[in-house]
């Protein structure tokens, strides 16, 4: 297996150094363009157009080279500024924030080393592990022509039959390295290419500004919207049943006197009104921050919120204390969001929360073994999760191929406070 | 009969005194926080403790944990809780020592004063009182009652709030004989065999407790 999986990657690999070596060929047209549009910025309205349309020519290509990088297991992320508003093709903006990115011109300076460095590597890929097909495929070769002149390996020329005997394990020999140096030569590129295309750190600090801008704008929309809701929810139902509480009291002293019957009724009747009143503001509760989060934490509110469900859910939790409250609510309810999607779609019969912490991380799987499919991209639930997450720098992956299981991992970056005491039990 | 009070509230600590006042309970002592609770339940050992879940300094689950703590101190010590929101978990906990003699209700349960007595006295008697909130969130979970029938699930729910025969078989319109038939298909099924122990109620909630 281990065999299989080190030739599949050498193939893999080597097949990538032929891709590599066409791609580092159109790095020179490329350049041309670029320099020819460059050169012709000066002139009105030709070269406002041009520039930008060969600079996207520039950074798909760049970002061709970015997702190969990620392929062969070097992470080079987008360095680009997001565009600004209201920039139109060919208008001076759009000009302007392409010419004022540093990656732009990083991207040009990457063209000709990148094709070099590209080309040579990726020929060395392709080329050894042929030399070696060449020694493997010799001798029955060598006898089927029989020619006299050939030359491999160590013997030039091969002089007689015992000698091209021995290209077969030189050949073996080259395949074997070819298929072992393929990868790394991959990757060694992947670093060369890393060098010029990877953020600079003053661009790390701006893309983290904009995404930050960013969950910063979705966490405040999404608490003013459960602000308005929490409101309304008050103003509608607890609020109102109050004050008729008040009223129909008000209503029995009245009556008390006159007629004892109906003012018993109306007591009767004040008395549900309370205890609607109080089932409204105790779903209401739930809702901002359940009580049993508050009094034993996320290990607590889990195995609660498991015990609801109507399917057994094993509950495994390693948390040596608590983490701050917002963090501690955000992975209750995005586990509770989670559990929801599991209940509502998944069709499974059982589901498993595992919640750990370490170093720094807490990290919450929660999987099931139903049928599957889930899509981030289209479940509103899976989405409101990863923003919830987002807000504290979480993340959220979702594994779920079309016949399960599902597994949804989130993780959350935090300090975990005082130690806890309550005990906990295994399974649910 | 003696009562221990615990509640943080002075308004709604007041009213409960009131209230066990006026159907005869001598409230011995009522306390107003956590660490005093357990030594006023071994101190008095009373005959039934009243006790909200959350209580000063922590305001978490101290007043649950003292009721446990005590309950291994002396075994059986009939306890009902209340609180401002039922779990499940909670219930399991309290009744986890299978001992009986335990009630875990809602706050909103002491404005029907008569069920709340009858409660009070029912804990004190050794019975449980399960809030209908518990039972009906228990039941809600399919998985476990699987094996029963839908009538033998209403019985169990029943019981599980901790009503007689007599008065389940008045709630459900059958007779008390078809009650105790249901309840005893409930034990073979659950798998408890006849035996002279009456926490076979109790059991029978727990292994729903425990899913």
């Amino acid at each position: 297996m281990e065999t299989r999986s080190w030739v599949r990657d050498g193939l893999l690999a080597i097949a990538g150094g032929v891709y590599a070596v066409g791609l580092a060929i159109t790095n020179l047209p490329l350049l041309v363009v670029s320099v020819v549009a460059l050169a012709l910025s000066p002139v009105p309205f030709l070269g406002l157009a041009l520039l930008p349309w060969v600079t996207d020519l520039v950074r798909m290509r760049a970002n061709l080279e970015r997702r190969l990088a990620g392929r062969a297991g070097v992470a080079i992320a987008c360095p680009y500024q997001p565009p600004p508003e209201r920039a139109l093709p060919g208008g001076w903006k759009r000009f302007r924030w392409i010419a004022t990115d540093p990656a732009t011109w990083r991207d040009l300076a990457w063209l000709v080393p990148g094709a070099i460095v590209g080309f040579c590597l990726g020929l060395l890929a392709v080329a050894i592990p042929l030399y070696g097909l060449e020694g493997i495929t010799l001798l029955p070769l060598w006898l089927y022509l029989s020619v006299d002149w050939y030359g491999y390996g160590v013997f030039w020329p091969i002089a007689n039959f015992s000698e091209a005997m021995l290209s077969m394990p030189q050949g073996v020999l080259f395949m074997a390295l070819g298929l072992g140096a393929a990868p790394w030569l991959l990757e060694v590129n992947a670093k060369f290419a890393k060098l010029f295309l990877a953020p600079t750190k003053a661009a790390d600090l701006r893309l983290r500004v904009a995404q930050l801008t960013e969950t910063r704008a979705d966490t405040v929309d999404a608490q003013a919207a459960e602000l308005r809701r929490i409101e309304r929810d008050l103003h509608d139902g607890a609020q109102a049943r109050l004050v008729s509480l008040g009223m129909t009291i008000g209503l029995a002293e009245e009556m008390i006197e006159r007629n004892p019957v109906a003012a018993r009724k109306l007591l009767a009747e004040a008395r549900e009104m309370s205890g609607a009143a109080l089932l409204e503001l105790r779903n209401l509760v739930r809702g901002i921050h359940p009580p049993v989060l508050a009094e034993r934490g996320l290990d607590g509110a889990v195995r609660a919120l498991a015990l609801s469900l109507p399917m057994p859910v094993t509950v495994e939790v390693e948390l040596p204390g608590r983490p701050q409250t917002p963090v501690e609510s955000a992975a209750y309810f995005a586990t509770a969001e989670a559990l929801a999607n599991v209940v509502r779609h998944s069709g499974a019969r059982t589901a498993a929360v595992s919640i750990r912490y370490s170093e720094g991380l807490l990290a919450i799987t929660v999987s099931d073994d139903g049928v599957g499919g889930a899509e981030p991209a289209r479940g509103t639930g899976l989405r409101g999760i990863d923003r919830r997450l987002a807000a504290f720098d979480g993340t959220m992956t979702v594994s779920s191929p079309p016949s399960g299981p599902t597994v949804v991992t989130m993780e959350l970056p935090c300090v975990l406070s005082s130690p806890k005491t309550s005990p906990s039990s295994g399974t649910v | 009969m003696r009562v221990v009070l615990a509640e943080d509230l002075a308004l709604l600590r007041d009213g409960l005194t009131r209230l066990l006042e006026a159907f005869e309970f001598e409230v011995v002592e009522a306390v107003d926080n956590g660490p005093a609770l357990l030594p006023a339940l071994i101190k008095h050992r009373p005959d039934v403790a009243v006790v909200d879940v959350r209580l000063p300094p922590t305001f978490t689950d101290e007043g649950l944990q003292a009721a446990i703590a005590a309950r291994t101190e002396v075994p059986g010590l009939p306890i009902l809780v209340l609180s401002q929101h039922v779990e499940p978990l909670y219930a399991r906990e309290l009744l986890s020592d299978r001992n009986g003699g335990v009630g875990y209700l809602l706050k909103d349960r002491i404005s029907n004063v008569a069920q709340f007595i009858d409660a009070v006295r029912r804990v004190a008697d050794g019975g449980t009182a399960m809030d209908p909130e518990v039972v009906s969130q228990l039941l809600a979970r399919r998985e476990p009652l699987a094996v029963l029938t839908a009538r033998e699930r209403e019985v169990l729910g029943e019981m599980a709030e901790g009503r007689s025969n007599a008065a389940i078989a008045a709630k459900l319109f059958v007779t008390e004989k078809a009650v105790s038939k249901h309840i005893n298909n409930i034990f073979t099924k659950l798998g408890m065999p006849p035996s002279d122990d009456d926490n076979r109620r109790v059991l029978a909630v727990l292994t729903y407790l425990n899913g």
